[in-house]
């Protein structure tokens, strides 16, 4: 052993792998709790449940540099003000709804999933639902039936009829709102939010 | 008795009965998913395709499914199949480990069962304890997830007490602290949250820290004991390099995690974090490369068997294009801004996981074939060589036409949905239209059918190489470097 210099050891290698982990690993860690209180629900980047009684646009930030969404006045979602409890139990049973019916193998939530039919982090202000008087109205529709409402823009790709009830239409399209109110640094980039009047 | 030539139980040990019968059921999940690949590559060119019978929800998430248990399947039978070796000891209750298996086995198919025939259930807790949990690679119910963890905990307990009982090596110990972090890492998918940032907060724990580290330092092991076995390098010479490359990928891999932090809701401090870390990703594989081909031209490619050596250097190269270097294409913000969840995305998925781990499994299952045989030989001009050669030629080629094609598909929709039109869902479907992606998706499906053909050949091959030959396997090391250089001077790769 005598020839082998310090650097090309077998032992200097084997303790440095393990410092540089845990190191590595401890920073992680600190990170994280950092990041959870940033991104609790409540917290100024993912806003509390009962954002669905406001308005939501998704707006120009000059000095971000990219577009940030927006709280807005008062807009209940189905013309119904909830309590803070009554919101979060719908937005928690949108959210069991999209992972019960296996959603994110078509779609990407917050860009993550499958790329075979649009990205929802910002469905709930797709300027394709035409008006934002009607918007609730027709995404109720188009989940429970989204056969016979199918757009497909030419593709010809439908979303097959998932059976939701109206009830879980409606807590997912709560859970969608809900999901375009979080800060996600300007993604997505240049989109072209629904006209809500006001603006 | 050795019986050459012949598929023969009792040319195995106890560890290496065991697994092959993991090889065998991966080999079998590896065609599911391939299968199912194609029929969800089908339904983007015939949106009618089993439209409202098998969706293209239910055909991905088999796929991918398939595909991360056939891996695991494929790890647990290569530390199986080295353990006893490298312990210098046989498998310590190995009884528990082949109940383990088998009620591993009997889970896994009925989770796929209840995928393809229950496909979905109401929108409440009891779809994600009994159904689907509906979050990608881990969609499996939550009472498999907990099946999962008691047979990890038995497989994991077979691997301590063997390595304690026999003896500890350095690539037995990063495999035991390596396989803790893995497990350990799989409890953090385990739990419903309404809150979709902190989901998929922890959601990445599971997948980056899986590909991107700890099964990136498990297949290092694994590497390292293959480069011993099949070419003779030294000890010390593996394992040096062995935690060289730990400390480089777990000091890059760790906190590159970032780079899936850039866009759900986490503070904008990642996107420095992640960038950073995540560019150094590719270094340990560059240095892997390295390594193997090192090792490899210093043995003059003479290596006791020729496929296996052939697939652990399409390891070491496929690692590095697919993780490396398609991975630190899209990696930094300012281009993921554009990139991330196009066909960009399945591009680089592609071909990291085909040649990341798709590929050394498959090195193992050839090492399993020879022993089965009795130590057969697999040097060169075995007969019928072509069929390895070829099944090889045409797994590669076929992923690496996907990979292109996507990546086409990828350039396309970040232009035209990404960048121009904002990711409405017209802009989606602007981008899905176009001709340019539609014809990628013509050839994603043409290079899929070549990659069917190649996975068939290689099965073939796998249950008929060495049948009938009579001569044993070469033995590899210092001492036979002389003696074999002229038979042996052929180069192993096709
Ligand atoms: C089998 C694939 C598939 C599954 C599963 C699926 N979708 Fe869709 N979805 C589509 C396709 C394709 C479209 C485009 C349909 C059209 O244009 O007619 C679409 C469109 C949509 C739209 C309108 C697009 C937009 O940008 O606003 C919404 C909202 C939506 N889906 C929500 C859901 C929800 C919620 C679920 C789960 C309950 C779901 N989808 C499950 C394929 C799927
Ligand atoms: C063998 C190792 C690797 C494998 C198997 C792998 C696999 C994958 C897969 C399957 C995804 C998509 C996940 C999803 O479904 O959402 C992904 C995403 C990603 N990977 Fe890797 N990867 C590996 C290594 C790397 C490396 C080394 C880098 C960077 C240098 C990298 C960068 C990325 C990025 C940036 C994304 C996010 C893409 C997006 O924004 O949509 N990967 N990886
Ligand atoms: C044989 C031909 C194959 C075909 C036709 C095929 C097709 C597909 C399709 C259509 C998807 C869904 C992508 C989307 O959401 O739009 C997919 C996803 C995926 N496939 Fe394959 N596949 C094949 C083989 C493979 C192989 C061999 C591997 C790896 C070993 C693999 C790994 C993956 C991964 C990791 C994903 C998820 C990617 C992501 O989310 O980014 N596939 N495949
Ligand atoms: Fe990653």
């Amino acid at each position: 052993m005598q020839a082998i210099p310090w650097w090309a050891r077998e032992g200097f290698w084997a303790k440095t792998a393990v410092f540089v982990t845990a190191l590595s690993f401890v920073i992680l860690i600190w990170l994280t709790f950092d990041t959870m209180k940033q991104i609790m629900a409540g917290s100024v980047r993912v806003p509390d449940y009962s954002v669905i009684n406001q308005r939501i646009s998704y707006v120009a930030d000059d000095e971000r540099g990219y577009q940030v969404p927006k709280i807005g006045p008062e807009e209940p979602l189905f013309g119904k003000k909830l309590t803070e409890e009554e919101a979060a139990a719908l937005v928690r049973k949108g959210k069991l709804v999209i992972q019960g019916r296996n959603c994110m193998n078509c779609h990407t939530l917050l860009g993550n999933g499958a790329y075979f039919a649009p990205d929802l982090t910002k469905a709930w202000l797709d300027p394709a639902w035409g008006a934002a008087t009607i918007r609730e109205q027709l995404m109720v529709q188009f989940l429970m039936d989204p056969t016979n409402n199918a757009r497909t823009f030419g593709s010809g790709r439908k979303m097959p009829n998932l059976k939701l009830t109206e009830d879980e239409a409606k807590a997912v399209v709560a859970y969608l709102k809900w999901m375009s109110a979080i800060d996600t640094n300007g993604f997505p980039y240049n989109f072209k939010p629904i006209p809500q009047g006001g603006e | 008795m050795t019986r050459v030539g012949v598929l023969d139980s009792s040319n195995l040990t106890g560890g290496q009965r065991l697994a092959v019968k993991y090889f065998t059921v991966a080999l079998v999940l590896f065609g599911a998913q391939i299968l199912f690949g194609l029929l969800a590559g089908l339904q983007y060119l015939k949106p009618d395709f089993l439209y409202g019978v098998l969706d293209f929800n239910v055909n991905r998430m088999v796929h991918i499914n398939a595909m991360v248990v056939w891996m695991l399947y494929g790890f647990l039978g290569s530390v199986y199949w080295l353990m006893e070796d490298e312990a210098q000891h046989p498998v310590v209750g190995l009884k528990l480990g082949e109940i383990a298996f088998w009620v591993l086995t009997l889970a896994v198919t009925v989770v796929v069962l209840v995928y393809l025939f229950v496909q979905y259930g109401p929108g409440d807790i009891k779809t994600i304890w009994f159904i689907n949990e509906g979050r990608e690679y881990i969609e499996a119910p939550r009472w498999a997830d907990i099946g999962i963890v008691v047979v990890v905990l038995v497989f994991y307990f077979n691997v301590l007490a063997t390595f304690i009982k026999g003896r500890f090596t350095g690539i037995g110990g990063v495999i035991v602290l390596d396989l803790f972090a893995l497990a350990g890492l799989y409890l953090a998918g385990m739990f419903f949250t309404p809150n979709i940032s902190i989901d998929q907060y922890w959601w990445w724990w599971v997948i980056h820290l899986w590909v991107e580290a700890t099964w990136e330092v498990l297949v290092g092991a694994i590497m390292a004991w293959g480069l011993m076995k099949t070419l003779g390098v030294s000890r010390r010479i593996v394992q040096t390099w062995l935690y060289i490359e730990v400390a480089l990928m777990f000091g890059s891999g760790i906190l590159g995690l970032g780079h899936h932090y850039f866009w759900i809701g986490t503070p904008d401090y990642w996107f420095e974090i992640g960038g950073f870390f995540s560019a150094l990703e590719p270094i340990p594989l560059v240095a892997m490369v390295v390594h193997s081909l090192y090792d490899a031209g210093k043995h003059h490619m003479k290596s006791s068997n020729h496929p296996a050596l052939a697939w652990l250097i399409a390891h070491a190269f496929g690692n590095f294009l697919g993780a490396g270097v398609w991975g630190f294409m899209h990696t930094l913000p300012q281009i993921n801004l554009y990139t991330h969840g196009t066909q960009w995305t399945p591009s680089h998925g592609h071909l990291a996981f085909f040649g990341a781990y798709a590929t050394i499994n498959i090195a193992f299952f050839y090492l399993a074939a020879q022993q089965w045989r009795g130590n057969v030989y697999m040097g060169a001009g075995i007969a019928g060589a072509w069929r390895w050669k070829w099944a090889l030629t045409l797994l590669s080629v076929g992923v690496l036409g996907m990979t292109m094609a996507l990546l086409i598909a990828g350039y396309e929709q970040s232009f035209i949905e990404r960048a121009i039109n904002g990711s409405t869902w017209a802009g989606y479907f602007e981008a899905q239209n176009h001709p340019w992606f539609q014809q990628a998706m013509w050839w994603r499906q043409i290079f899929g059918w070549v990659t069917a053909a190649g996975y068939l050949l290689l099965v073939w091959d796998l249950l008929a190489i060495g049948a009938g030959e009579t001569r044993t396997a070469t033995r590899v090391g210092h001492e036979s470097e002389e003696a074999e250089a002229g038979a042996e001077a052929a180069p192993a790769t096709a």
